[in-house]
């Protein structure tokens, strides 16, 4: 996929393209993995508690009356990580690497699709225990190990000898390599099981094993760990009370797919660290497909990292999309292809024409001075970049706490809704300001102090004036309190006065008064201050929140292709086939086969044919009358006069030809044989798609 | 009450057995007139039933253990093949027999093997003059492996011509057992169910050194009381003991009452076993939770148990795809039209719909349905255009696998597959919100 050389000469920096792409791609990588392992880390902490306290309790106090007299479960964790099962596989990876270095090292994964009997899972599970041992005995009898592996045999008793001899073997290992591992586990360390999917397994295999395993577990120290992707109730569907009495579960939930999306979002993409930026319809296609279809947030990284490729293989300026640092460097080792390049841009097109006409020549003939442009016209985005984002953040401060949030909740939303258009101009955005606008004073003073924090935690230098402006319009809020207090006073004599009048005329005379009053009133001071942050707000995403494609040598940064990136992850096959055989110019390019309309050429494969004809039919189709209407259409421009002259006999070559078309239709699984009528099949598919 | 009583083994023995089996002596001499001396030979099979925890097992063990009979004892649930099951029965005799050393491994492929190793074990050892008892727990297992293992087993004193008894152990009746071709019919035994006043000896029997005997008898009589009701199954009992013993214990270790204020001590406990009936009983929150609770002193409500958590995210397409899944197993297909069509047509009023929809759909249970017939709903029911892409298609397949739903009659994938939607109608209702 990386073959970015055979598209053009290296007068397009390819090579530099390709050391680009990947060096930023790896920085993202590790950024995700980051992430994923800090939302991770609480559980993986939770779990190892819980892990090495399950068997700690009973070593600890075996005479104990209590122990002695309860039943002994096998503990069991339920850890319910949701739908989106292509992210499991990480977590368990990090979950079974966190056990090993922190409890024991004898953790088995199991999926249920290896274990359809008891047999195989006890198979699997020892295979997999008796592999760990190796590891850990750094391979010095290995060996031993594989001859006893061939002929063991798979039993829970073998199982159990083999942990007996382990546990031994650690004992009398060298002093110093016993206190290596005691420092990690104990002597005798559990035996962890994780279930993987535990809703694929067969439930005969699952109360099976935890029945078989309950009576060893004096002798063996087992954990279960199940993997869930619905909900825990699937424990007590697939367990009768007879088993599941055996278990003691404790529950533990992973951080849901939408938080992660969010983090992931917010580290990748609201941030300057990276050049590369998503634009508003790839950003879209990828929630779309996060949101409608999978959860899943491994497609959604993929998927990124798709368009980062995709980005730099198509897009040759793409080599200007790094550090600001390497800019300078790269923009003046631009070759002269590249600058031309660079004239073809369509927003560097529409900044031209701005400019006076001398400018113009300039920047168009000459290749220096175009690329002094370039280097500032690069600079200026990527304090665009800057300040978008913190302004951006102070936005979504205010939009996220109004009532039924009309800019969306997320600052996704937000995100996608600044790079579509000028948002500004939008209803919601309207909306969402007149909502503002009725703001209460505390919820408005701990925003603009949200605000302050984040301007203040940004590293655009320009923000200086407008924080000032929020802390003063914090501390006259402050002063309002003050105010407020006597402005208080006048409102309860108000109120007291009305209380005095009994006489209910009076009364309605007063309320009418207070009302007219209040109507006309002047605004008070904390209104008007009021609007006044608001306006403020609104002049900085009126300055900051421009949308990107506005911006000159935006496409450099911004990856905006999203029709390319639906056809790789969102295929229609179904779709697709139907294109193929009911125009197959699409995919042929012969000019032979461009149809009108919906005429069947006879030029087309005999397939398309078969299957243009047999759209037209019902559920069941005739098979004589299909080859006779096949036959008049490749006849028809064959020999236009003849099929007059051999009118009921079909030619055999025709008929061949016919019957290997049908049987392709066949294979392709849009009709079958039917047994409710001779001579006829049954369609599969209804309609055109 | 029936004294144990056999010539053949010393008072001593018997006494220890006796007040090692409360509840069970008439059974236990039963078994041993039936076992007769060491040399004699018994009856090839014996069959012994009863239901869970009904003191099958332990019976047996404490039995054969007590009077030092030689015996072999197999859980056949763990060894789940015949070739796994007969190996270890062989193993047991070279271990328990022999002094010798760890005899080299038994390879064991068929039944005549089994009896061929058999006799050569039973020679090698100077026992010969005992019964041998082998005693297979959990016996209903037996019928899944090889036709030939359970008949060969019932009658292996004839096959194996040695003084041997098989015992079998299980929770299901004989007749469930007979295979059609006839075999020898085992003696059978029954084990009857402990009653509320067996339990409470039973479980009286073992009280903590710290309090006495009276007081924790008082304690089990009020746990019989709330939990005899749902569960009679020992083991089970016996484990809610010890865990609520110590909250009953509460008042007395804080002065407020001694051990003879049974009222006090009751009104303290009972409302906490009603809700260990509700929690711990039916594993909502597993007992270590509930100890951490009770030594916290918190609430159980503070902890939501598994069944709290049946909400399930998923993603727009696929509770779109599960209504739709849900609309076509519990609609008849005649209906589709009349809901999904915009232009359907007047709906004729006739006397045969009510006819046949008196028993509701949800009684019924969920019908199959096509592929096709999913995405026709689906389409009708989404109110954008749906793309039919592979993400739609493979989200089916992952609702499958999650049980959400279930694939039916599993044949040619290209052959028009149907499935069936599991969930119920809250789960439905839930998701459409």
């Amino acid at each position: 996929a990386h073959d970015f050389r055979s598209t053009s000469g290296d007068s397009e920096d390819t090579e530099l393209r390709f050391v680009t792409c990947q060096s930023l791609w790896n920085q993202i990588k590790s950024e995700t993995e980051q992430i994923q392992e800090d939302l991770n880390k609480q559980l993986l902490d939770n779990l190892v508690g819980f892990l090495s306290r399950s068997h700690s309790e009973f070593q600890e106090k075996t005479t104990e009356w209590t122990c002695r007299m309860k039943f002994r479960e096998i503990p069991a964790a339920a850890l319910v990580l949701g739908v989106n099962v292509t992210d499991h596989d990480l977590t368990f990876r990090g979950l079974s690497d966190v056990l090993q270095d922190n409890i024991t090292p004898y953790v088995a994964l199991l999926e249920a699709k290896d274990c359809p009997s008891i047999k195989n899972l006890i198979q699997k599970l020892m295979g997999q225990l008796m592999s760990c041992d190796v590891d850990v005995d750094s391979l010095e009898d290995e060996d031993y190990v594989q001859v006893s592996q061939n002929r063991i045999r798979c039993s829970m008793s073998s199982l159990i000898n083999w942990y007996e001899s382990v546990i031994k073997k650690t004992d009398s290992e060298t002093p110093s390599k016993k206190r290596n591992s005691a420092s990690r586990h104990w002597d005798s360390p559990p035996v962890v099981v994780i279930f993987k999917d535990m809703e694929s397994f067969t439930t005969k295999v699952l109360q099976d094993f935890i029945v078989i395993s309950s009576q060893h577990i004096h002798e063996l120290p087992l954990v279960l760990i199940f993997g869930i992707a619905t909900s825990p109730m699937i424990i007590h569907r697939l367990l009768p009370h007879s088993v599941s009495s055996l278990l003691c579960i404790e529950l533990f939930q992973s951080v849901s797919c939408k938080e992660h999306l969010s983090a992931i979002i917010d580290k990748l993409l609201l941030t300057s660290q990276f050049p590369f930026k998503l634009g508003e319809k790839v950003l879209q296609v990828l929630i779309n497909i996060f949101l409608y279809h999978d959860f899943s947030v491994q497609n959604f990284i993929k998927g990124f990292q798709l368009s980062v490729v995709e980005h730099f293989y198509s897009q040759p300026l793409s080599v200007l999309c790094c550090q600001l640092e390497d800019v300078k460097k790269r923009v003046n080792s631009l070759s002269h292809d590249q600058c031309e390049n660079i004239r073809r841009l369509p927003s560097f097109r529409r900044y031209v024409e701005k400019q006076e006409s001398g400018k113009q020549i300039d920047l168009l003939t000459n290749d220096t001075f175009l690329k002094e442009e370039t280097e500032k016209l690069l600079e200026d985005l990527h304090v665009y970049h800057e300040n978008y984002v913190s302004i951006l953040r102070c936005l979504h401060v205010f939009t996220s706490s109004l009532p039924k949030y009309p800019l969306g909740k997320q600052i996704r939303e937000l995100h996608c809704a600044c790079l579509e258009n000028r948002v500004w101009e939008t209803e919601e955005y309207e909306s969402s300001l007149q909502l503002a606008r009725m703001l209460n004073k505390t919820d408005l003073v701990t925003m603009l102090q949200q605000c302050v924090e984040i301007l203040m935690s940004s590293s655009g230098k320009e923000f200086d004036k407008t924080i000032d402006k929020l802390k003063e319009f914090l501390t006259q809020f402050q002063n309002l309190e003050a105010e407020a207090s006597q402005e208080r006073d006048v409102s309860v004599s108000s109120q007291k006065e009305l209380q005095k009048k009994t006489d209910l005329y009076h009364l309605q005379k007063t309320l009418l008064e207070l009302k007219e009053s209040r109507r006309s009133k002047k605004l008070t001071k904390f209104e008007m201050l009021r609007f006044e942050v608001v306006d403020s707000i609104d002049s900085l995403v009126r300055k900051y929140l421009v949308p990107a494609d506005t911006k000159t040598l935006h496409e450099i940064m911004y990856f905006n292709t999203a029709t390319v990136l639906r056809g790789h992850l969102n295929a229609a096959p179904r779709t697709a086939l139907h294109t193929a055989l009911n125009n197959p110019h699409w995919y042929l390019k012969n000019q032979a086969l461009k149809c009108d309309g919906g005429g069947i050429s006879n030029k087309a494969p005999d397939i398309c044919i078969v299957y243009k004809l047999h759209l037209e039919c019902g559920r069941l189709i005739n098979l004589v009358d299909w080859l006779e209407a096949f036959s008049t259409v490749v006849m028809a421009a064959e020999e236009p006069n003849a099929d007059a002259a051999s009118s009921d006999q079909v030619d055999d070559i025709i008929h061949a030809r016919f019957i290997r078309a049908v049987s392709e239709l066949e294979l392709l699984g849009f009709i079958k044989p039917s047994k409710q009528k001779t001579d006829h099949v049954a369609r599969l598919t209804w309609g055109g798609c | 009450m029936p004294n144990l009583e056999h010539p053949a083994y010393p008072a001593a023995d018997l006494l220890r057995l006796e007040s090692l089996v409360p509840c069970r002596e008439s059974q236990v001499s039963m078994l041993l007139s039936i076992f007769g001396e060491r040399q004699q030979f018994s009856f090839p099979s014996i069959f012994i039933y009863g239901h869970t925890s009904s003191g099958k097992t332990y019976v047996m063990q404490t039995l054969l253990t007590t009077l030092q009979l030689p015996h072999v004892f197999v859980n056949c649930m763990e060894y789940f093949t015949s070739r796994l099951l007969l190996e270890e029965i062989l193993i047991q005799l070279q271990t328990c027999s022999s002094d010798t050393e760890q005899a080299s491994p038994v390879h064991c492929d068929s039944f005549n093997d089994f009896v061929r190793l058999f006799k050569q074990a039973v020679a090698s050892r100077e026992l010969q003059d005992q019964t041998l008892y082998v005693v297979l727990d959990r016996a209903e297992q037996l019928r899944e492996m090889e036709a030939n293992i359970l008949p060969a087993f019932l009658r292996l004193q004839e096959l194996t011509d040695r003084n041997v008894t098989v015992v079998l152990l299980s929770e299901i009746v004989w007749e469930l057992f007979r295979p059609n071709v006839g075999c020898f019919e085992p003696f059978t035994m029954y084990f009857p169910d402990y009653s509320i006043g067996h339990l409470q000896k039973i479980l009286s029997q073992n009280h903590p050194p710290e309090y006495s005997a009276d007081f924790y008898a008082a304690y089990i009589n009020i746990l019989l009381g709330v939990f005899y009701m749902v569960c009679r199954d020992l083991k089970e009992l016996r484990h809610l003991a010890a865990l609520n013993f110590s909250k009953y214990c509460e008042p007395v270790v804080r002065g407020e009452a001694n051990e003879r204020d049974t009222r006090k001590l009751w009104k303290n406990i009972e409302p906490h076993l009603k809700k260990a009936m509700q929690t711990v009983y039916l594993r909502e929150i597993s007992s270590s939770q509930w100890e951490r609770l009770q030594h916290d002193g918190g609430e159980p409500g503070q902890l939501k148990g598994l069944s709290a958590h049946t909400h399930v995210e998923l993603p727009y397409y696929s509770k779109f795809l599960l209504i739709a899944a849900y609309l076509a197993s519990y609609n008849p297909v005649r209906t589709d039209k009349r809901f999904f069509l915009k232009h359907h047509g007047k709906i004729r009023k006739t006397n045969f719909l009510k006819k046949h929809e008196k028993t509701s759909n949800h009684l019924l249970g969920p019908k199959p349905f096509p592929l096709d017939r999913l995405l026709a709903i689906l389409y009708s029911i989404v109110d954008n255009r749906v793309a039919p892409t592979a993400n739609i298609f493979s989200q089916i397949t992952s609702l499958v696998t999650l049980q959400l739903l279930s694939m039916v009659g599993q044949n040619d994938q290209l052959d028009g597959p149907r499935y069936k939607c599991t969930v119920s109608l809250d789960f439905i209702r839930a998701i459409a919100r």
